[in-house]
């Protein structure tokens, strides 16, 4: 079977550079998701993977040797897309024939593992149709195991989700990851969508303008996020940029649009800063209730949402946080003018400094009552 | 007004304006089926007469005619066989070369962006703004010269006639291979070649069946083009090789009889037939690309 290995692979489009020392590697049966906005330039390393685009720098190997000079159809990929891309004029069983034909595979195999397939794909009664025929779920069923069949090297995946509902979405991409793992392949899925992408992976990629910004699993991008963008992207963080003072008890303090934030934790830095806060760690506490990781204000806007509450607090001219309780919790959802403390612990805050590299959480040195008192007071 | 919700100045009380509203629709209706009828009186009544007029037991056409025959139509062959044959011969090879050429330039037109793309598809469709005799005299004294030159015969050939009705039909095939691929999924040949289709497989397994539809009519219109063409050819027949428009010309001239009713239904019915066959049928795709 199969390890894939990107090494430093580039694409350089006029004076933009599409994909940018992309360097990865896969091992057998592992399933790699490349995530990003649009343009981030994961469609164009899947595509250089695939052999449609040449790459200007760097190497694609398999099993450690380079198939950059092989053509598309000699790298035994199987590939997946958005839109099914089925041939219009043959029938499902024809359809998920096709590669095997390609091979010259014998008949008999060949319409056995084909049954095999349409099997796996909960498709046998549907074999004779035509593709226009099926529902967008069976069409990418159908394009998944026309993928399969060839027994590839390799599965690409390329937004094998994004055309259909989020019913069929969540269904859909279960199959595909009991089959990969079943089939124990070695898979680059790529997808703009971070829940899709933390459900199906093993391990993701996270990418911007063309450069890889974080690999890891989703532990890893979640609590240890490399920067900011990292931080903002997964999980949708609070991402504000502000001014950090060193105190000399408790948390720092954290200064931004007009208002100030006291940090869960002292950080080896002054000056120019990020800090993203995680809406689902925060919480909502009654007025006046202060000490590292708390900051005071007003509630904007109140959503139930079922699973969790959501409260806009304005702590600023221009400072606004998410807090995001469940719904399981003894909290109550706020009205909006309410006059709030937002409370927080060390999980829930990410400091990086002016290059945007992250900062070590050191614990804060113990306050006495007294001197929280002397300082409020002294604030006021 | 408490109880009539306005908009505007329009009660919404739909009973007046729906009952006149109704009398519209009908009239509409009963206009656009007198219309429909126009329509097809228009096409089918000149039908008819050719059918009516076939059948005349007359040497000169004269209502009300002595009786009614079928022998104008054993008079065809005899008369227009030649005339039929040129025709046929050159129809078919002027389709053959235009889908040879025009299907792989429509594909290439339709992936590829190069220099000079503009321009060849600007040249490929010029000879449509030409008039058809123009071409044809063009065509003629150009034969001549080349025949002066080098002593080939050309002028009065199947050949020339052929190669003259390419400049028409090429466009055409051109422009429907154009059209076909307008909707096509190039994610399909991707799939294709990921499968492990070569290039050219692809095209025979992926592209060529989803340009069919652009292929047959392409296929039909050429050789009902080249078929039926008479302004063109005018000038590129000679005596012995002349095409069934230009042979019917002629026999008009000399004589008003049943005889080129009888052929024009002949045609009709042919046509007719072979347009419903190719289209329900017949895998052209595959014919043509063999």
């Amino acid at each position: 079977m199969s390890r894939l290995t990107l090494d430093r692979l580039g694409k350089r489009y006029g004076d933009a550079m599409a994909a940018d020392s992309v360097s990865l590697d896969i091992p057998q049966g592992e399933m790699v998701v490349l995530l990003g906005p649009s343009g981030c330039g994961k469609t164009t390393t899947l595509r250089m993977v695939a052999g449609f685009v040449t790459p200007t720098s760097g190497d694609v190997l398999l099993d450690g040797r380079s198939i950059l000079r092989l053509p598309p159809h000699r790298r035994e990929m199987g590939l997946v897309f958005q839109n099914y891309a089925l041939f219009p004029h043959l029938s499902v069983a024809r359809n998920v024939a096709f590669g095997l034909e390609m091979r010259g595979t014998p008949r008999p195999e060949r319409e056995a593992q084909v049954q095999r397939m349409l099997e796996l794909a909960r498709l046998e009664a549907l074999a004779e149709r035509l593709p226009r025929a099926l529902s967008g779920g069976q069409q990418q069923r159908v394009a998944l195991v026309r993928a399969l069949a060839i027994q590839p090297r390799v599965l690409l995946l390329d937004e094998p989700l994004s055309n259909l509902d989020a019913a069929l979405r969540a269904e859909v991409g279960r199959d595909i990851r009991l089959l990969q793992r079943e089939a124990g392949l070695t898979t680059v899925m790529v997808t703009h969508d971070q829940d899709e992408a933390m459900a199906m992976a093993d391990r993701l990629v996270l990418m911007r303008d063309g450069r890889v910004q974080q690999t890891g699993t989703q532990e890893d991008l979640y609590e240890r996020p490399a920067n900011p963008f990292v931080a903002g992207f997964i999980g949708r963080s609070t991402v504000l940029r502000g001014t950090l003072h060193a105190t000399m008890h408790g948390g720092d303090v954290f200064a931004t649009g007009g208002g100030t934030l006291l940090l869960a934790g002292r950080y080896a830095a002054d000056g120019a800063c990020t800090v993203a806060l995680r809406p689902e760690r925060l919480r909502l506490a009654p007025p006046g209730e202060a000490g590292p990781g708390s900051a005071a204000g007003t509630v904007e806007l109140a959503s139930y949402l079922g699973a969790v509450r959501e409260h806009l607090v304005r702590l600023g001219p221009e400072l606004r946080l998410v807090v995001r309780d469940p719904t399981a919790g003894n909290t109550r959802l706020h009205a909006p003018g309410d006059a709030v403390a937002v409370r927080w612990d060390a999980g829930a805050e990410r400091v990086f400094d002016a290059a945007d590299a992250q900062l070590p959480f050191l614990h804060p040195e113990p306050i006495a009552p007294d001197t929280l008192g002397t300082r409020m007071t002294s604030d006021a | 007004m408490p109880d009539s919700l306005a908009i505007g100045d329009q009660p919404l009380d739909a009973r007046p304006r729906g009952g006149s509203a109704a009398v519209v629709e009908r009239g509409g209706r009963v206009v656009a089926a007198a219309l429909a009828c126009c329509g097809a009186a228009v096409v089918v009544v000149p039908l008819l007469l050719t059918l009516y007029l076939s059948a005349f037991d007359e040497s000169l056409i004269v209502f009300p005619p002595r009786g009614y025959t079928l022998r104008w139509y054993t008079g065809i062959l005899p008369e227009f066989g030649g005339a039929l044959r040129t025709s046929a011969i050159t129809a078919v090879t002027a389709t053959a070369i235009s889908l040879m050429a025009g299907v792989p330039a429509g594909i290439g037109l339709a992936r590829h962006r190069f220099r000079g793309r503009e321009a060849i598809a600007m040249l490929l469709l010029a000879p449509l703004t030409v008039p058809g005799i123009a071409i044809g005299l063009g065509i003629f004294v150009l034969a001549v010269m080349i025949e002066e030159r080098t002593g080939l015969a050309l002028s009065g050939t199947v050949g020339l006639m052929a190669a003259a009705h390419v400049l028409v039909t090429l466009p055409w095939v051109v422009r429907l291979s154009l059209a076909a691929l307008a909707n096509h999924d190039m994610a399909t040949e991707e799939a294709a070649a990921s499968l492990g289709a070569s290039p050219l497989r692809v095209i025979w397994r992926v592209t060529l069946p989803a340009m069919r539809g652009g292929i047959v009519a392409g296929a039909l219109f050429s050789f009902i083009w080249s078929f039926e063409n008479l302004d063109m050819t005018l000038f590129l027949t000679a005596p012995g090789v002349t095409t069934l428009p230009i042979a019917v010309l002629g026999y008009l001239q000399y004589h008003i009889d049943p005889l080129v009713a009888a052929l024009a239904v002949a045609q009709i019915v042919l046509v007719g037939a072979a347009l419903i066959l190719l289209d329900r049928i017949v895998p052209v795709a595959r014919a043509v690309a063999r």
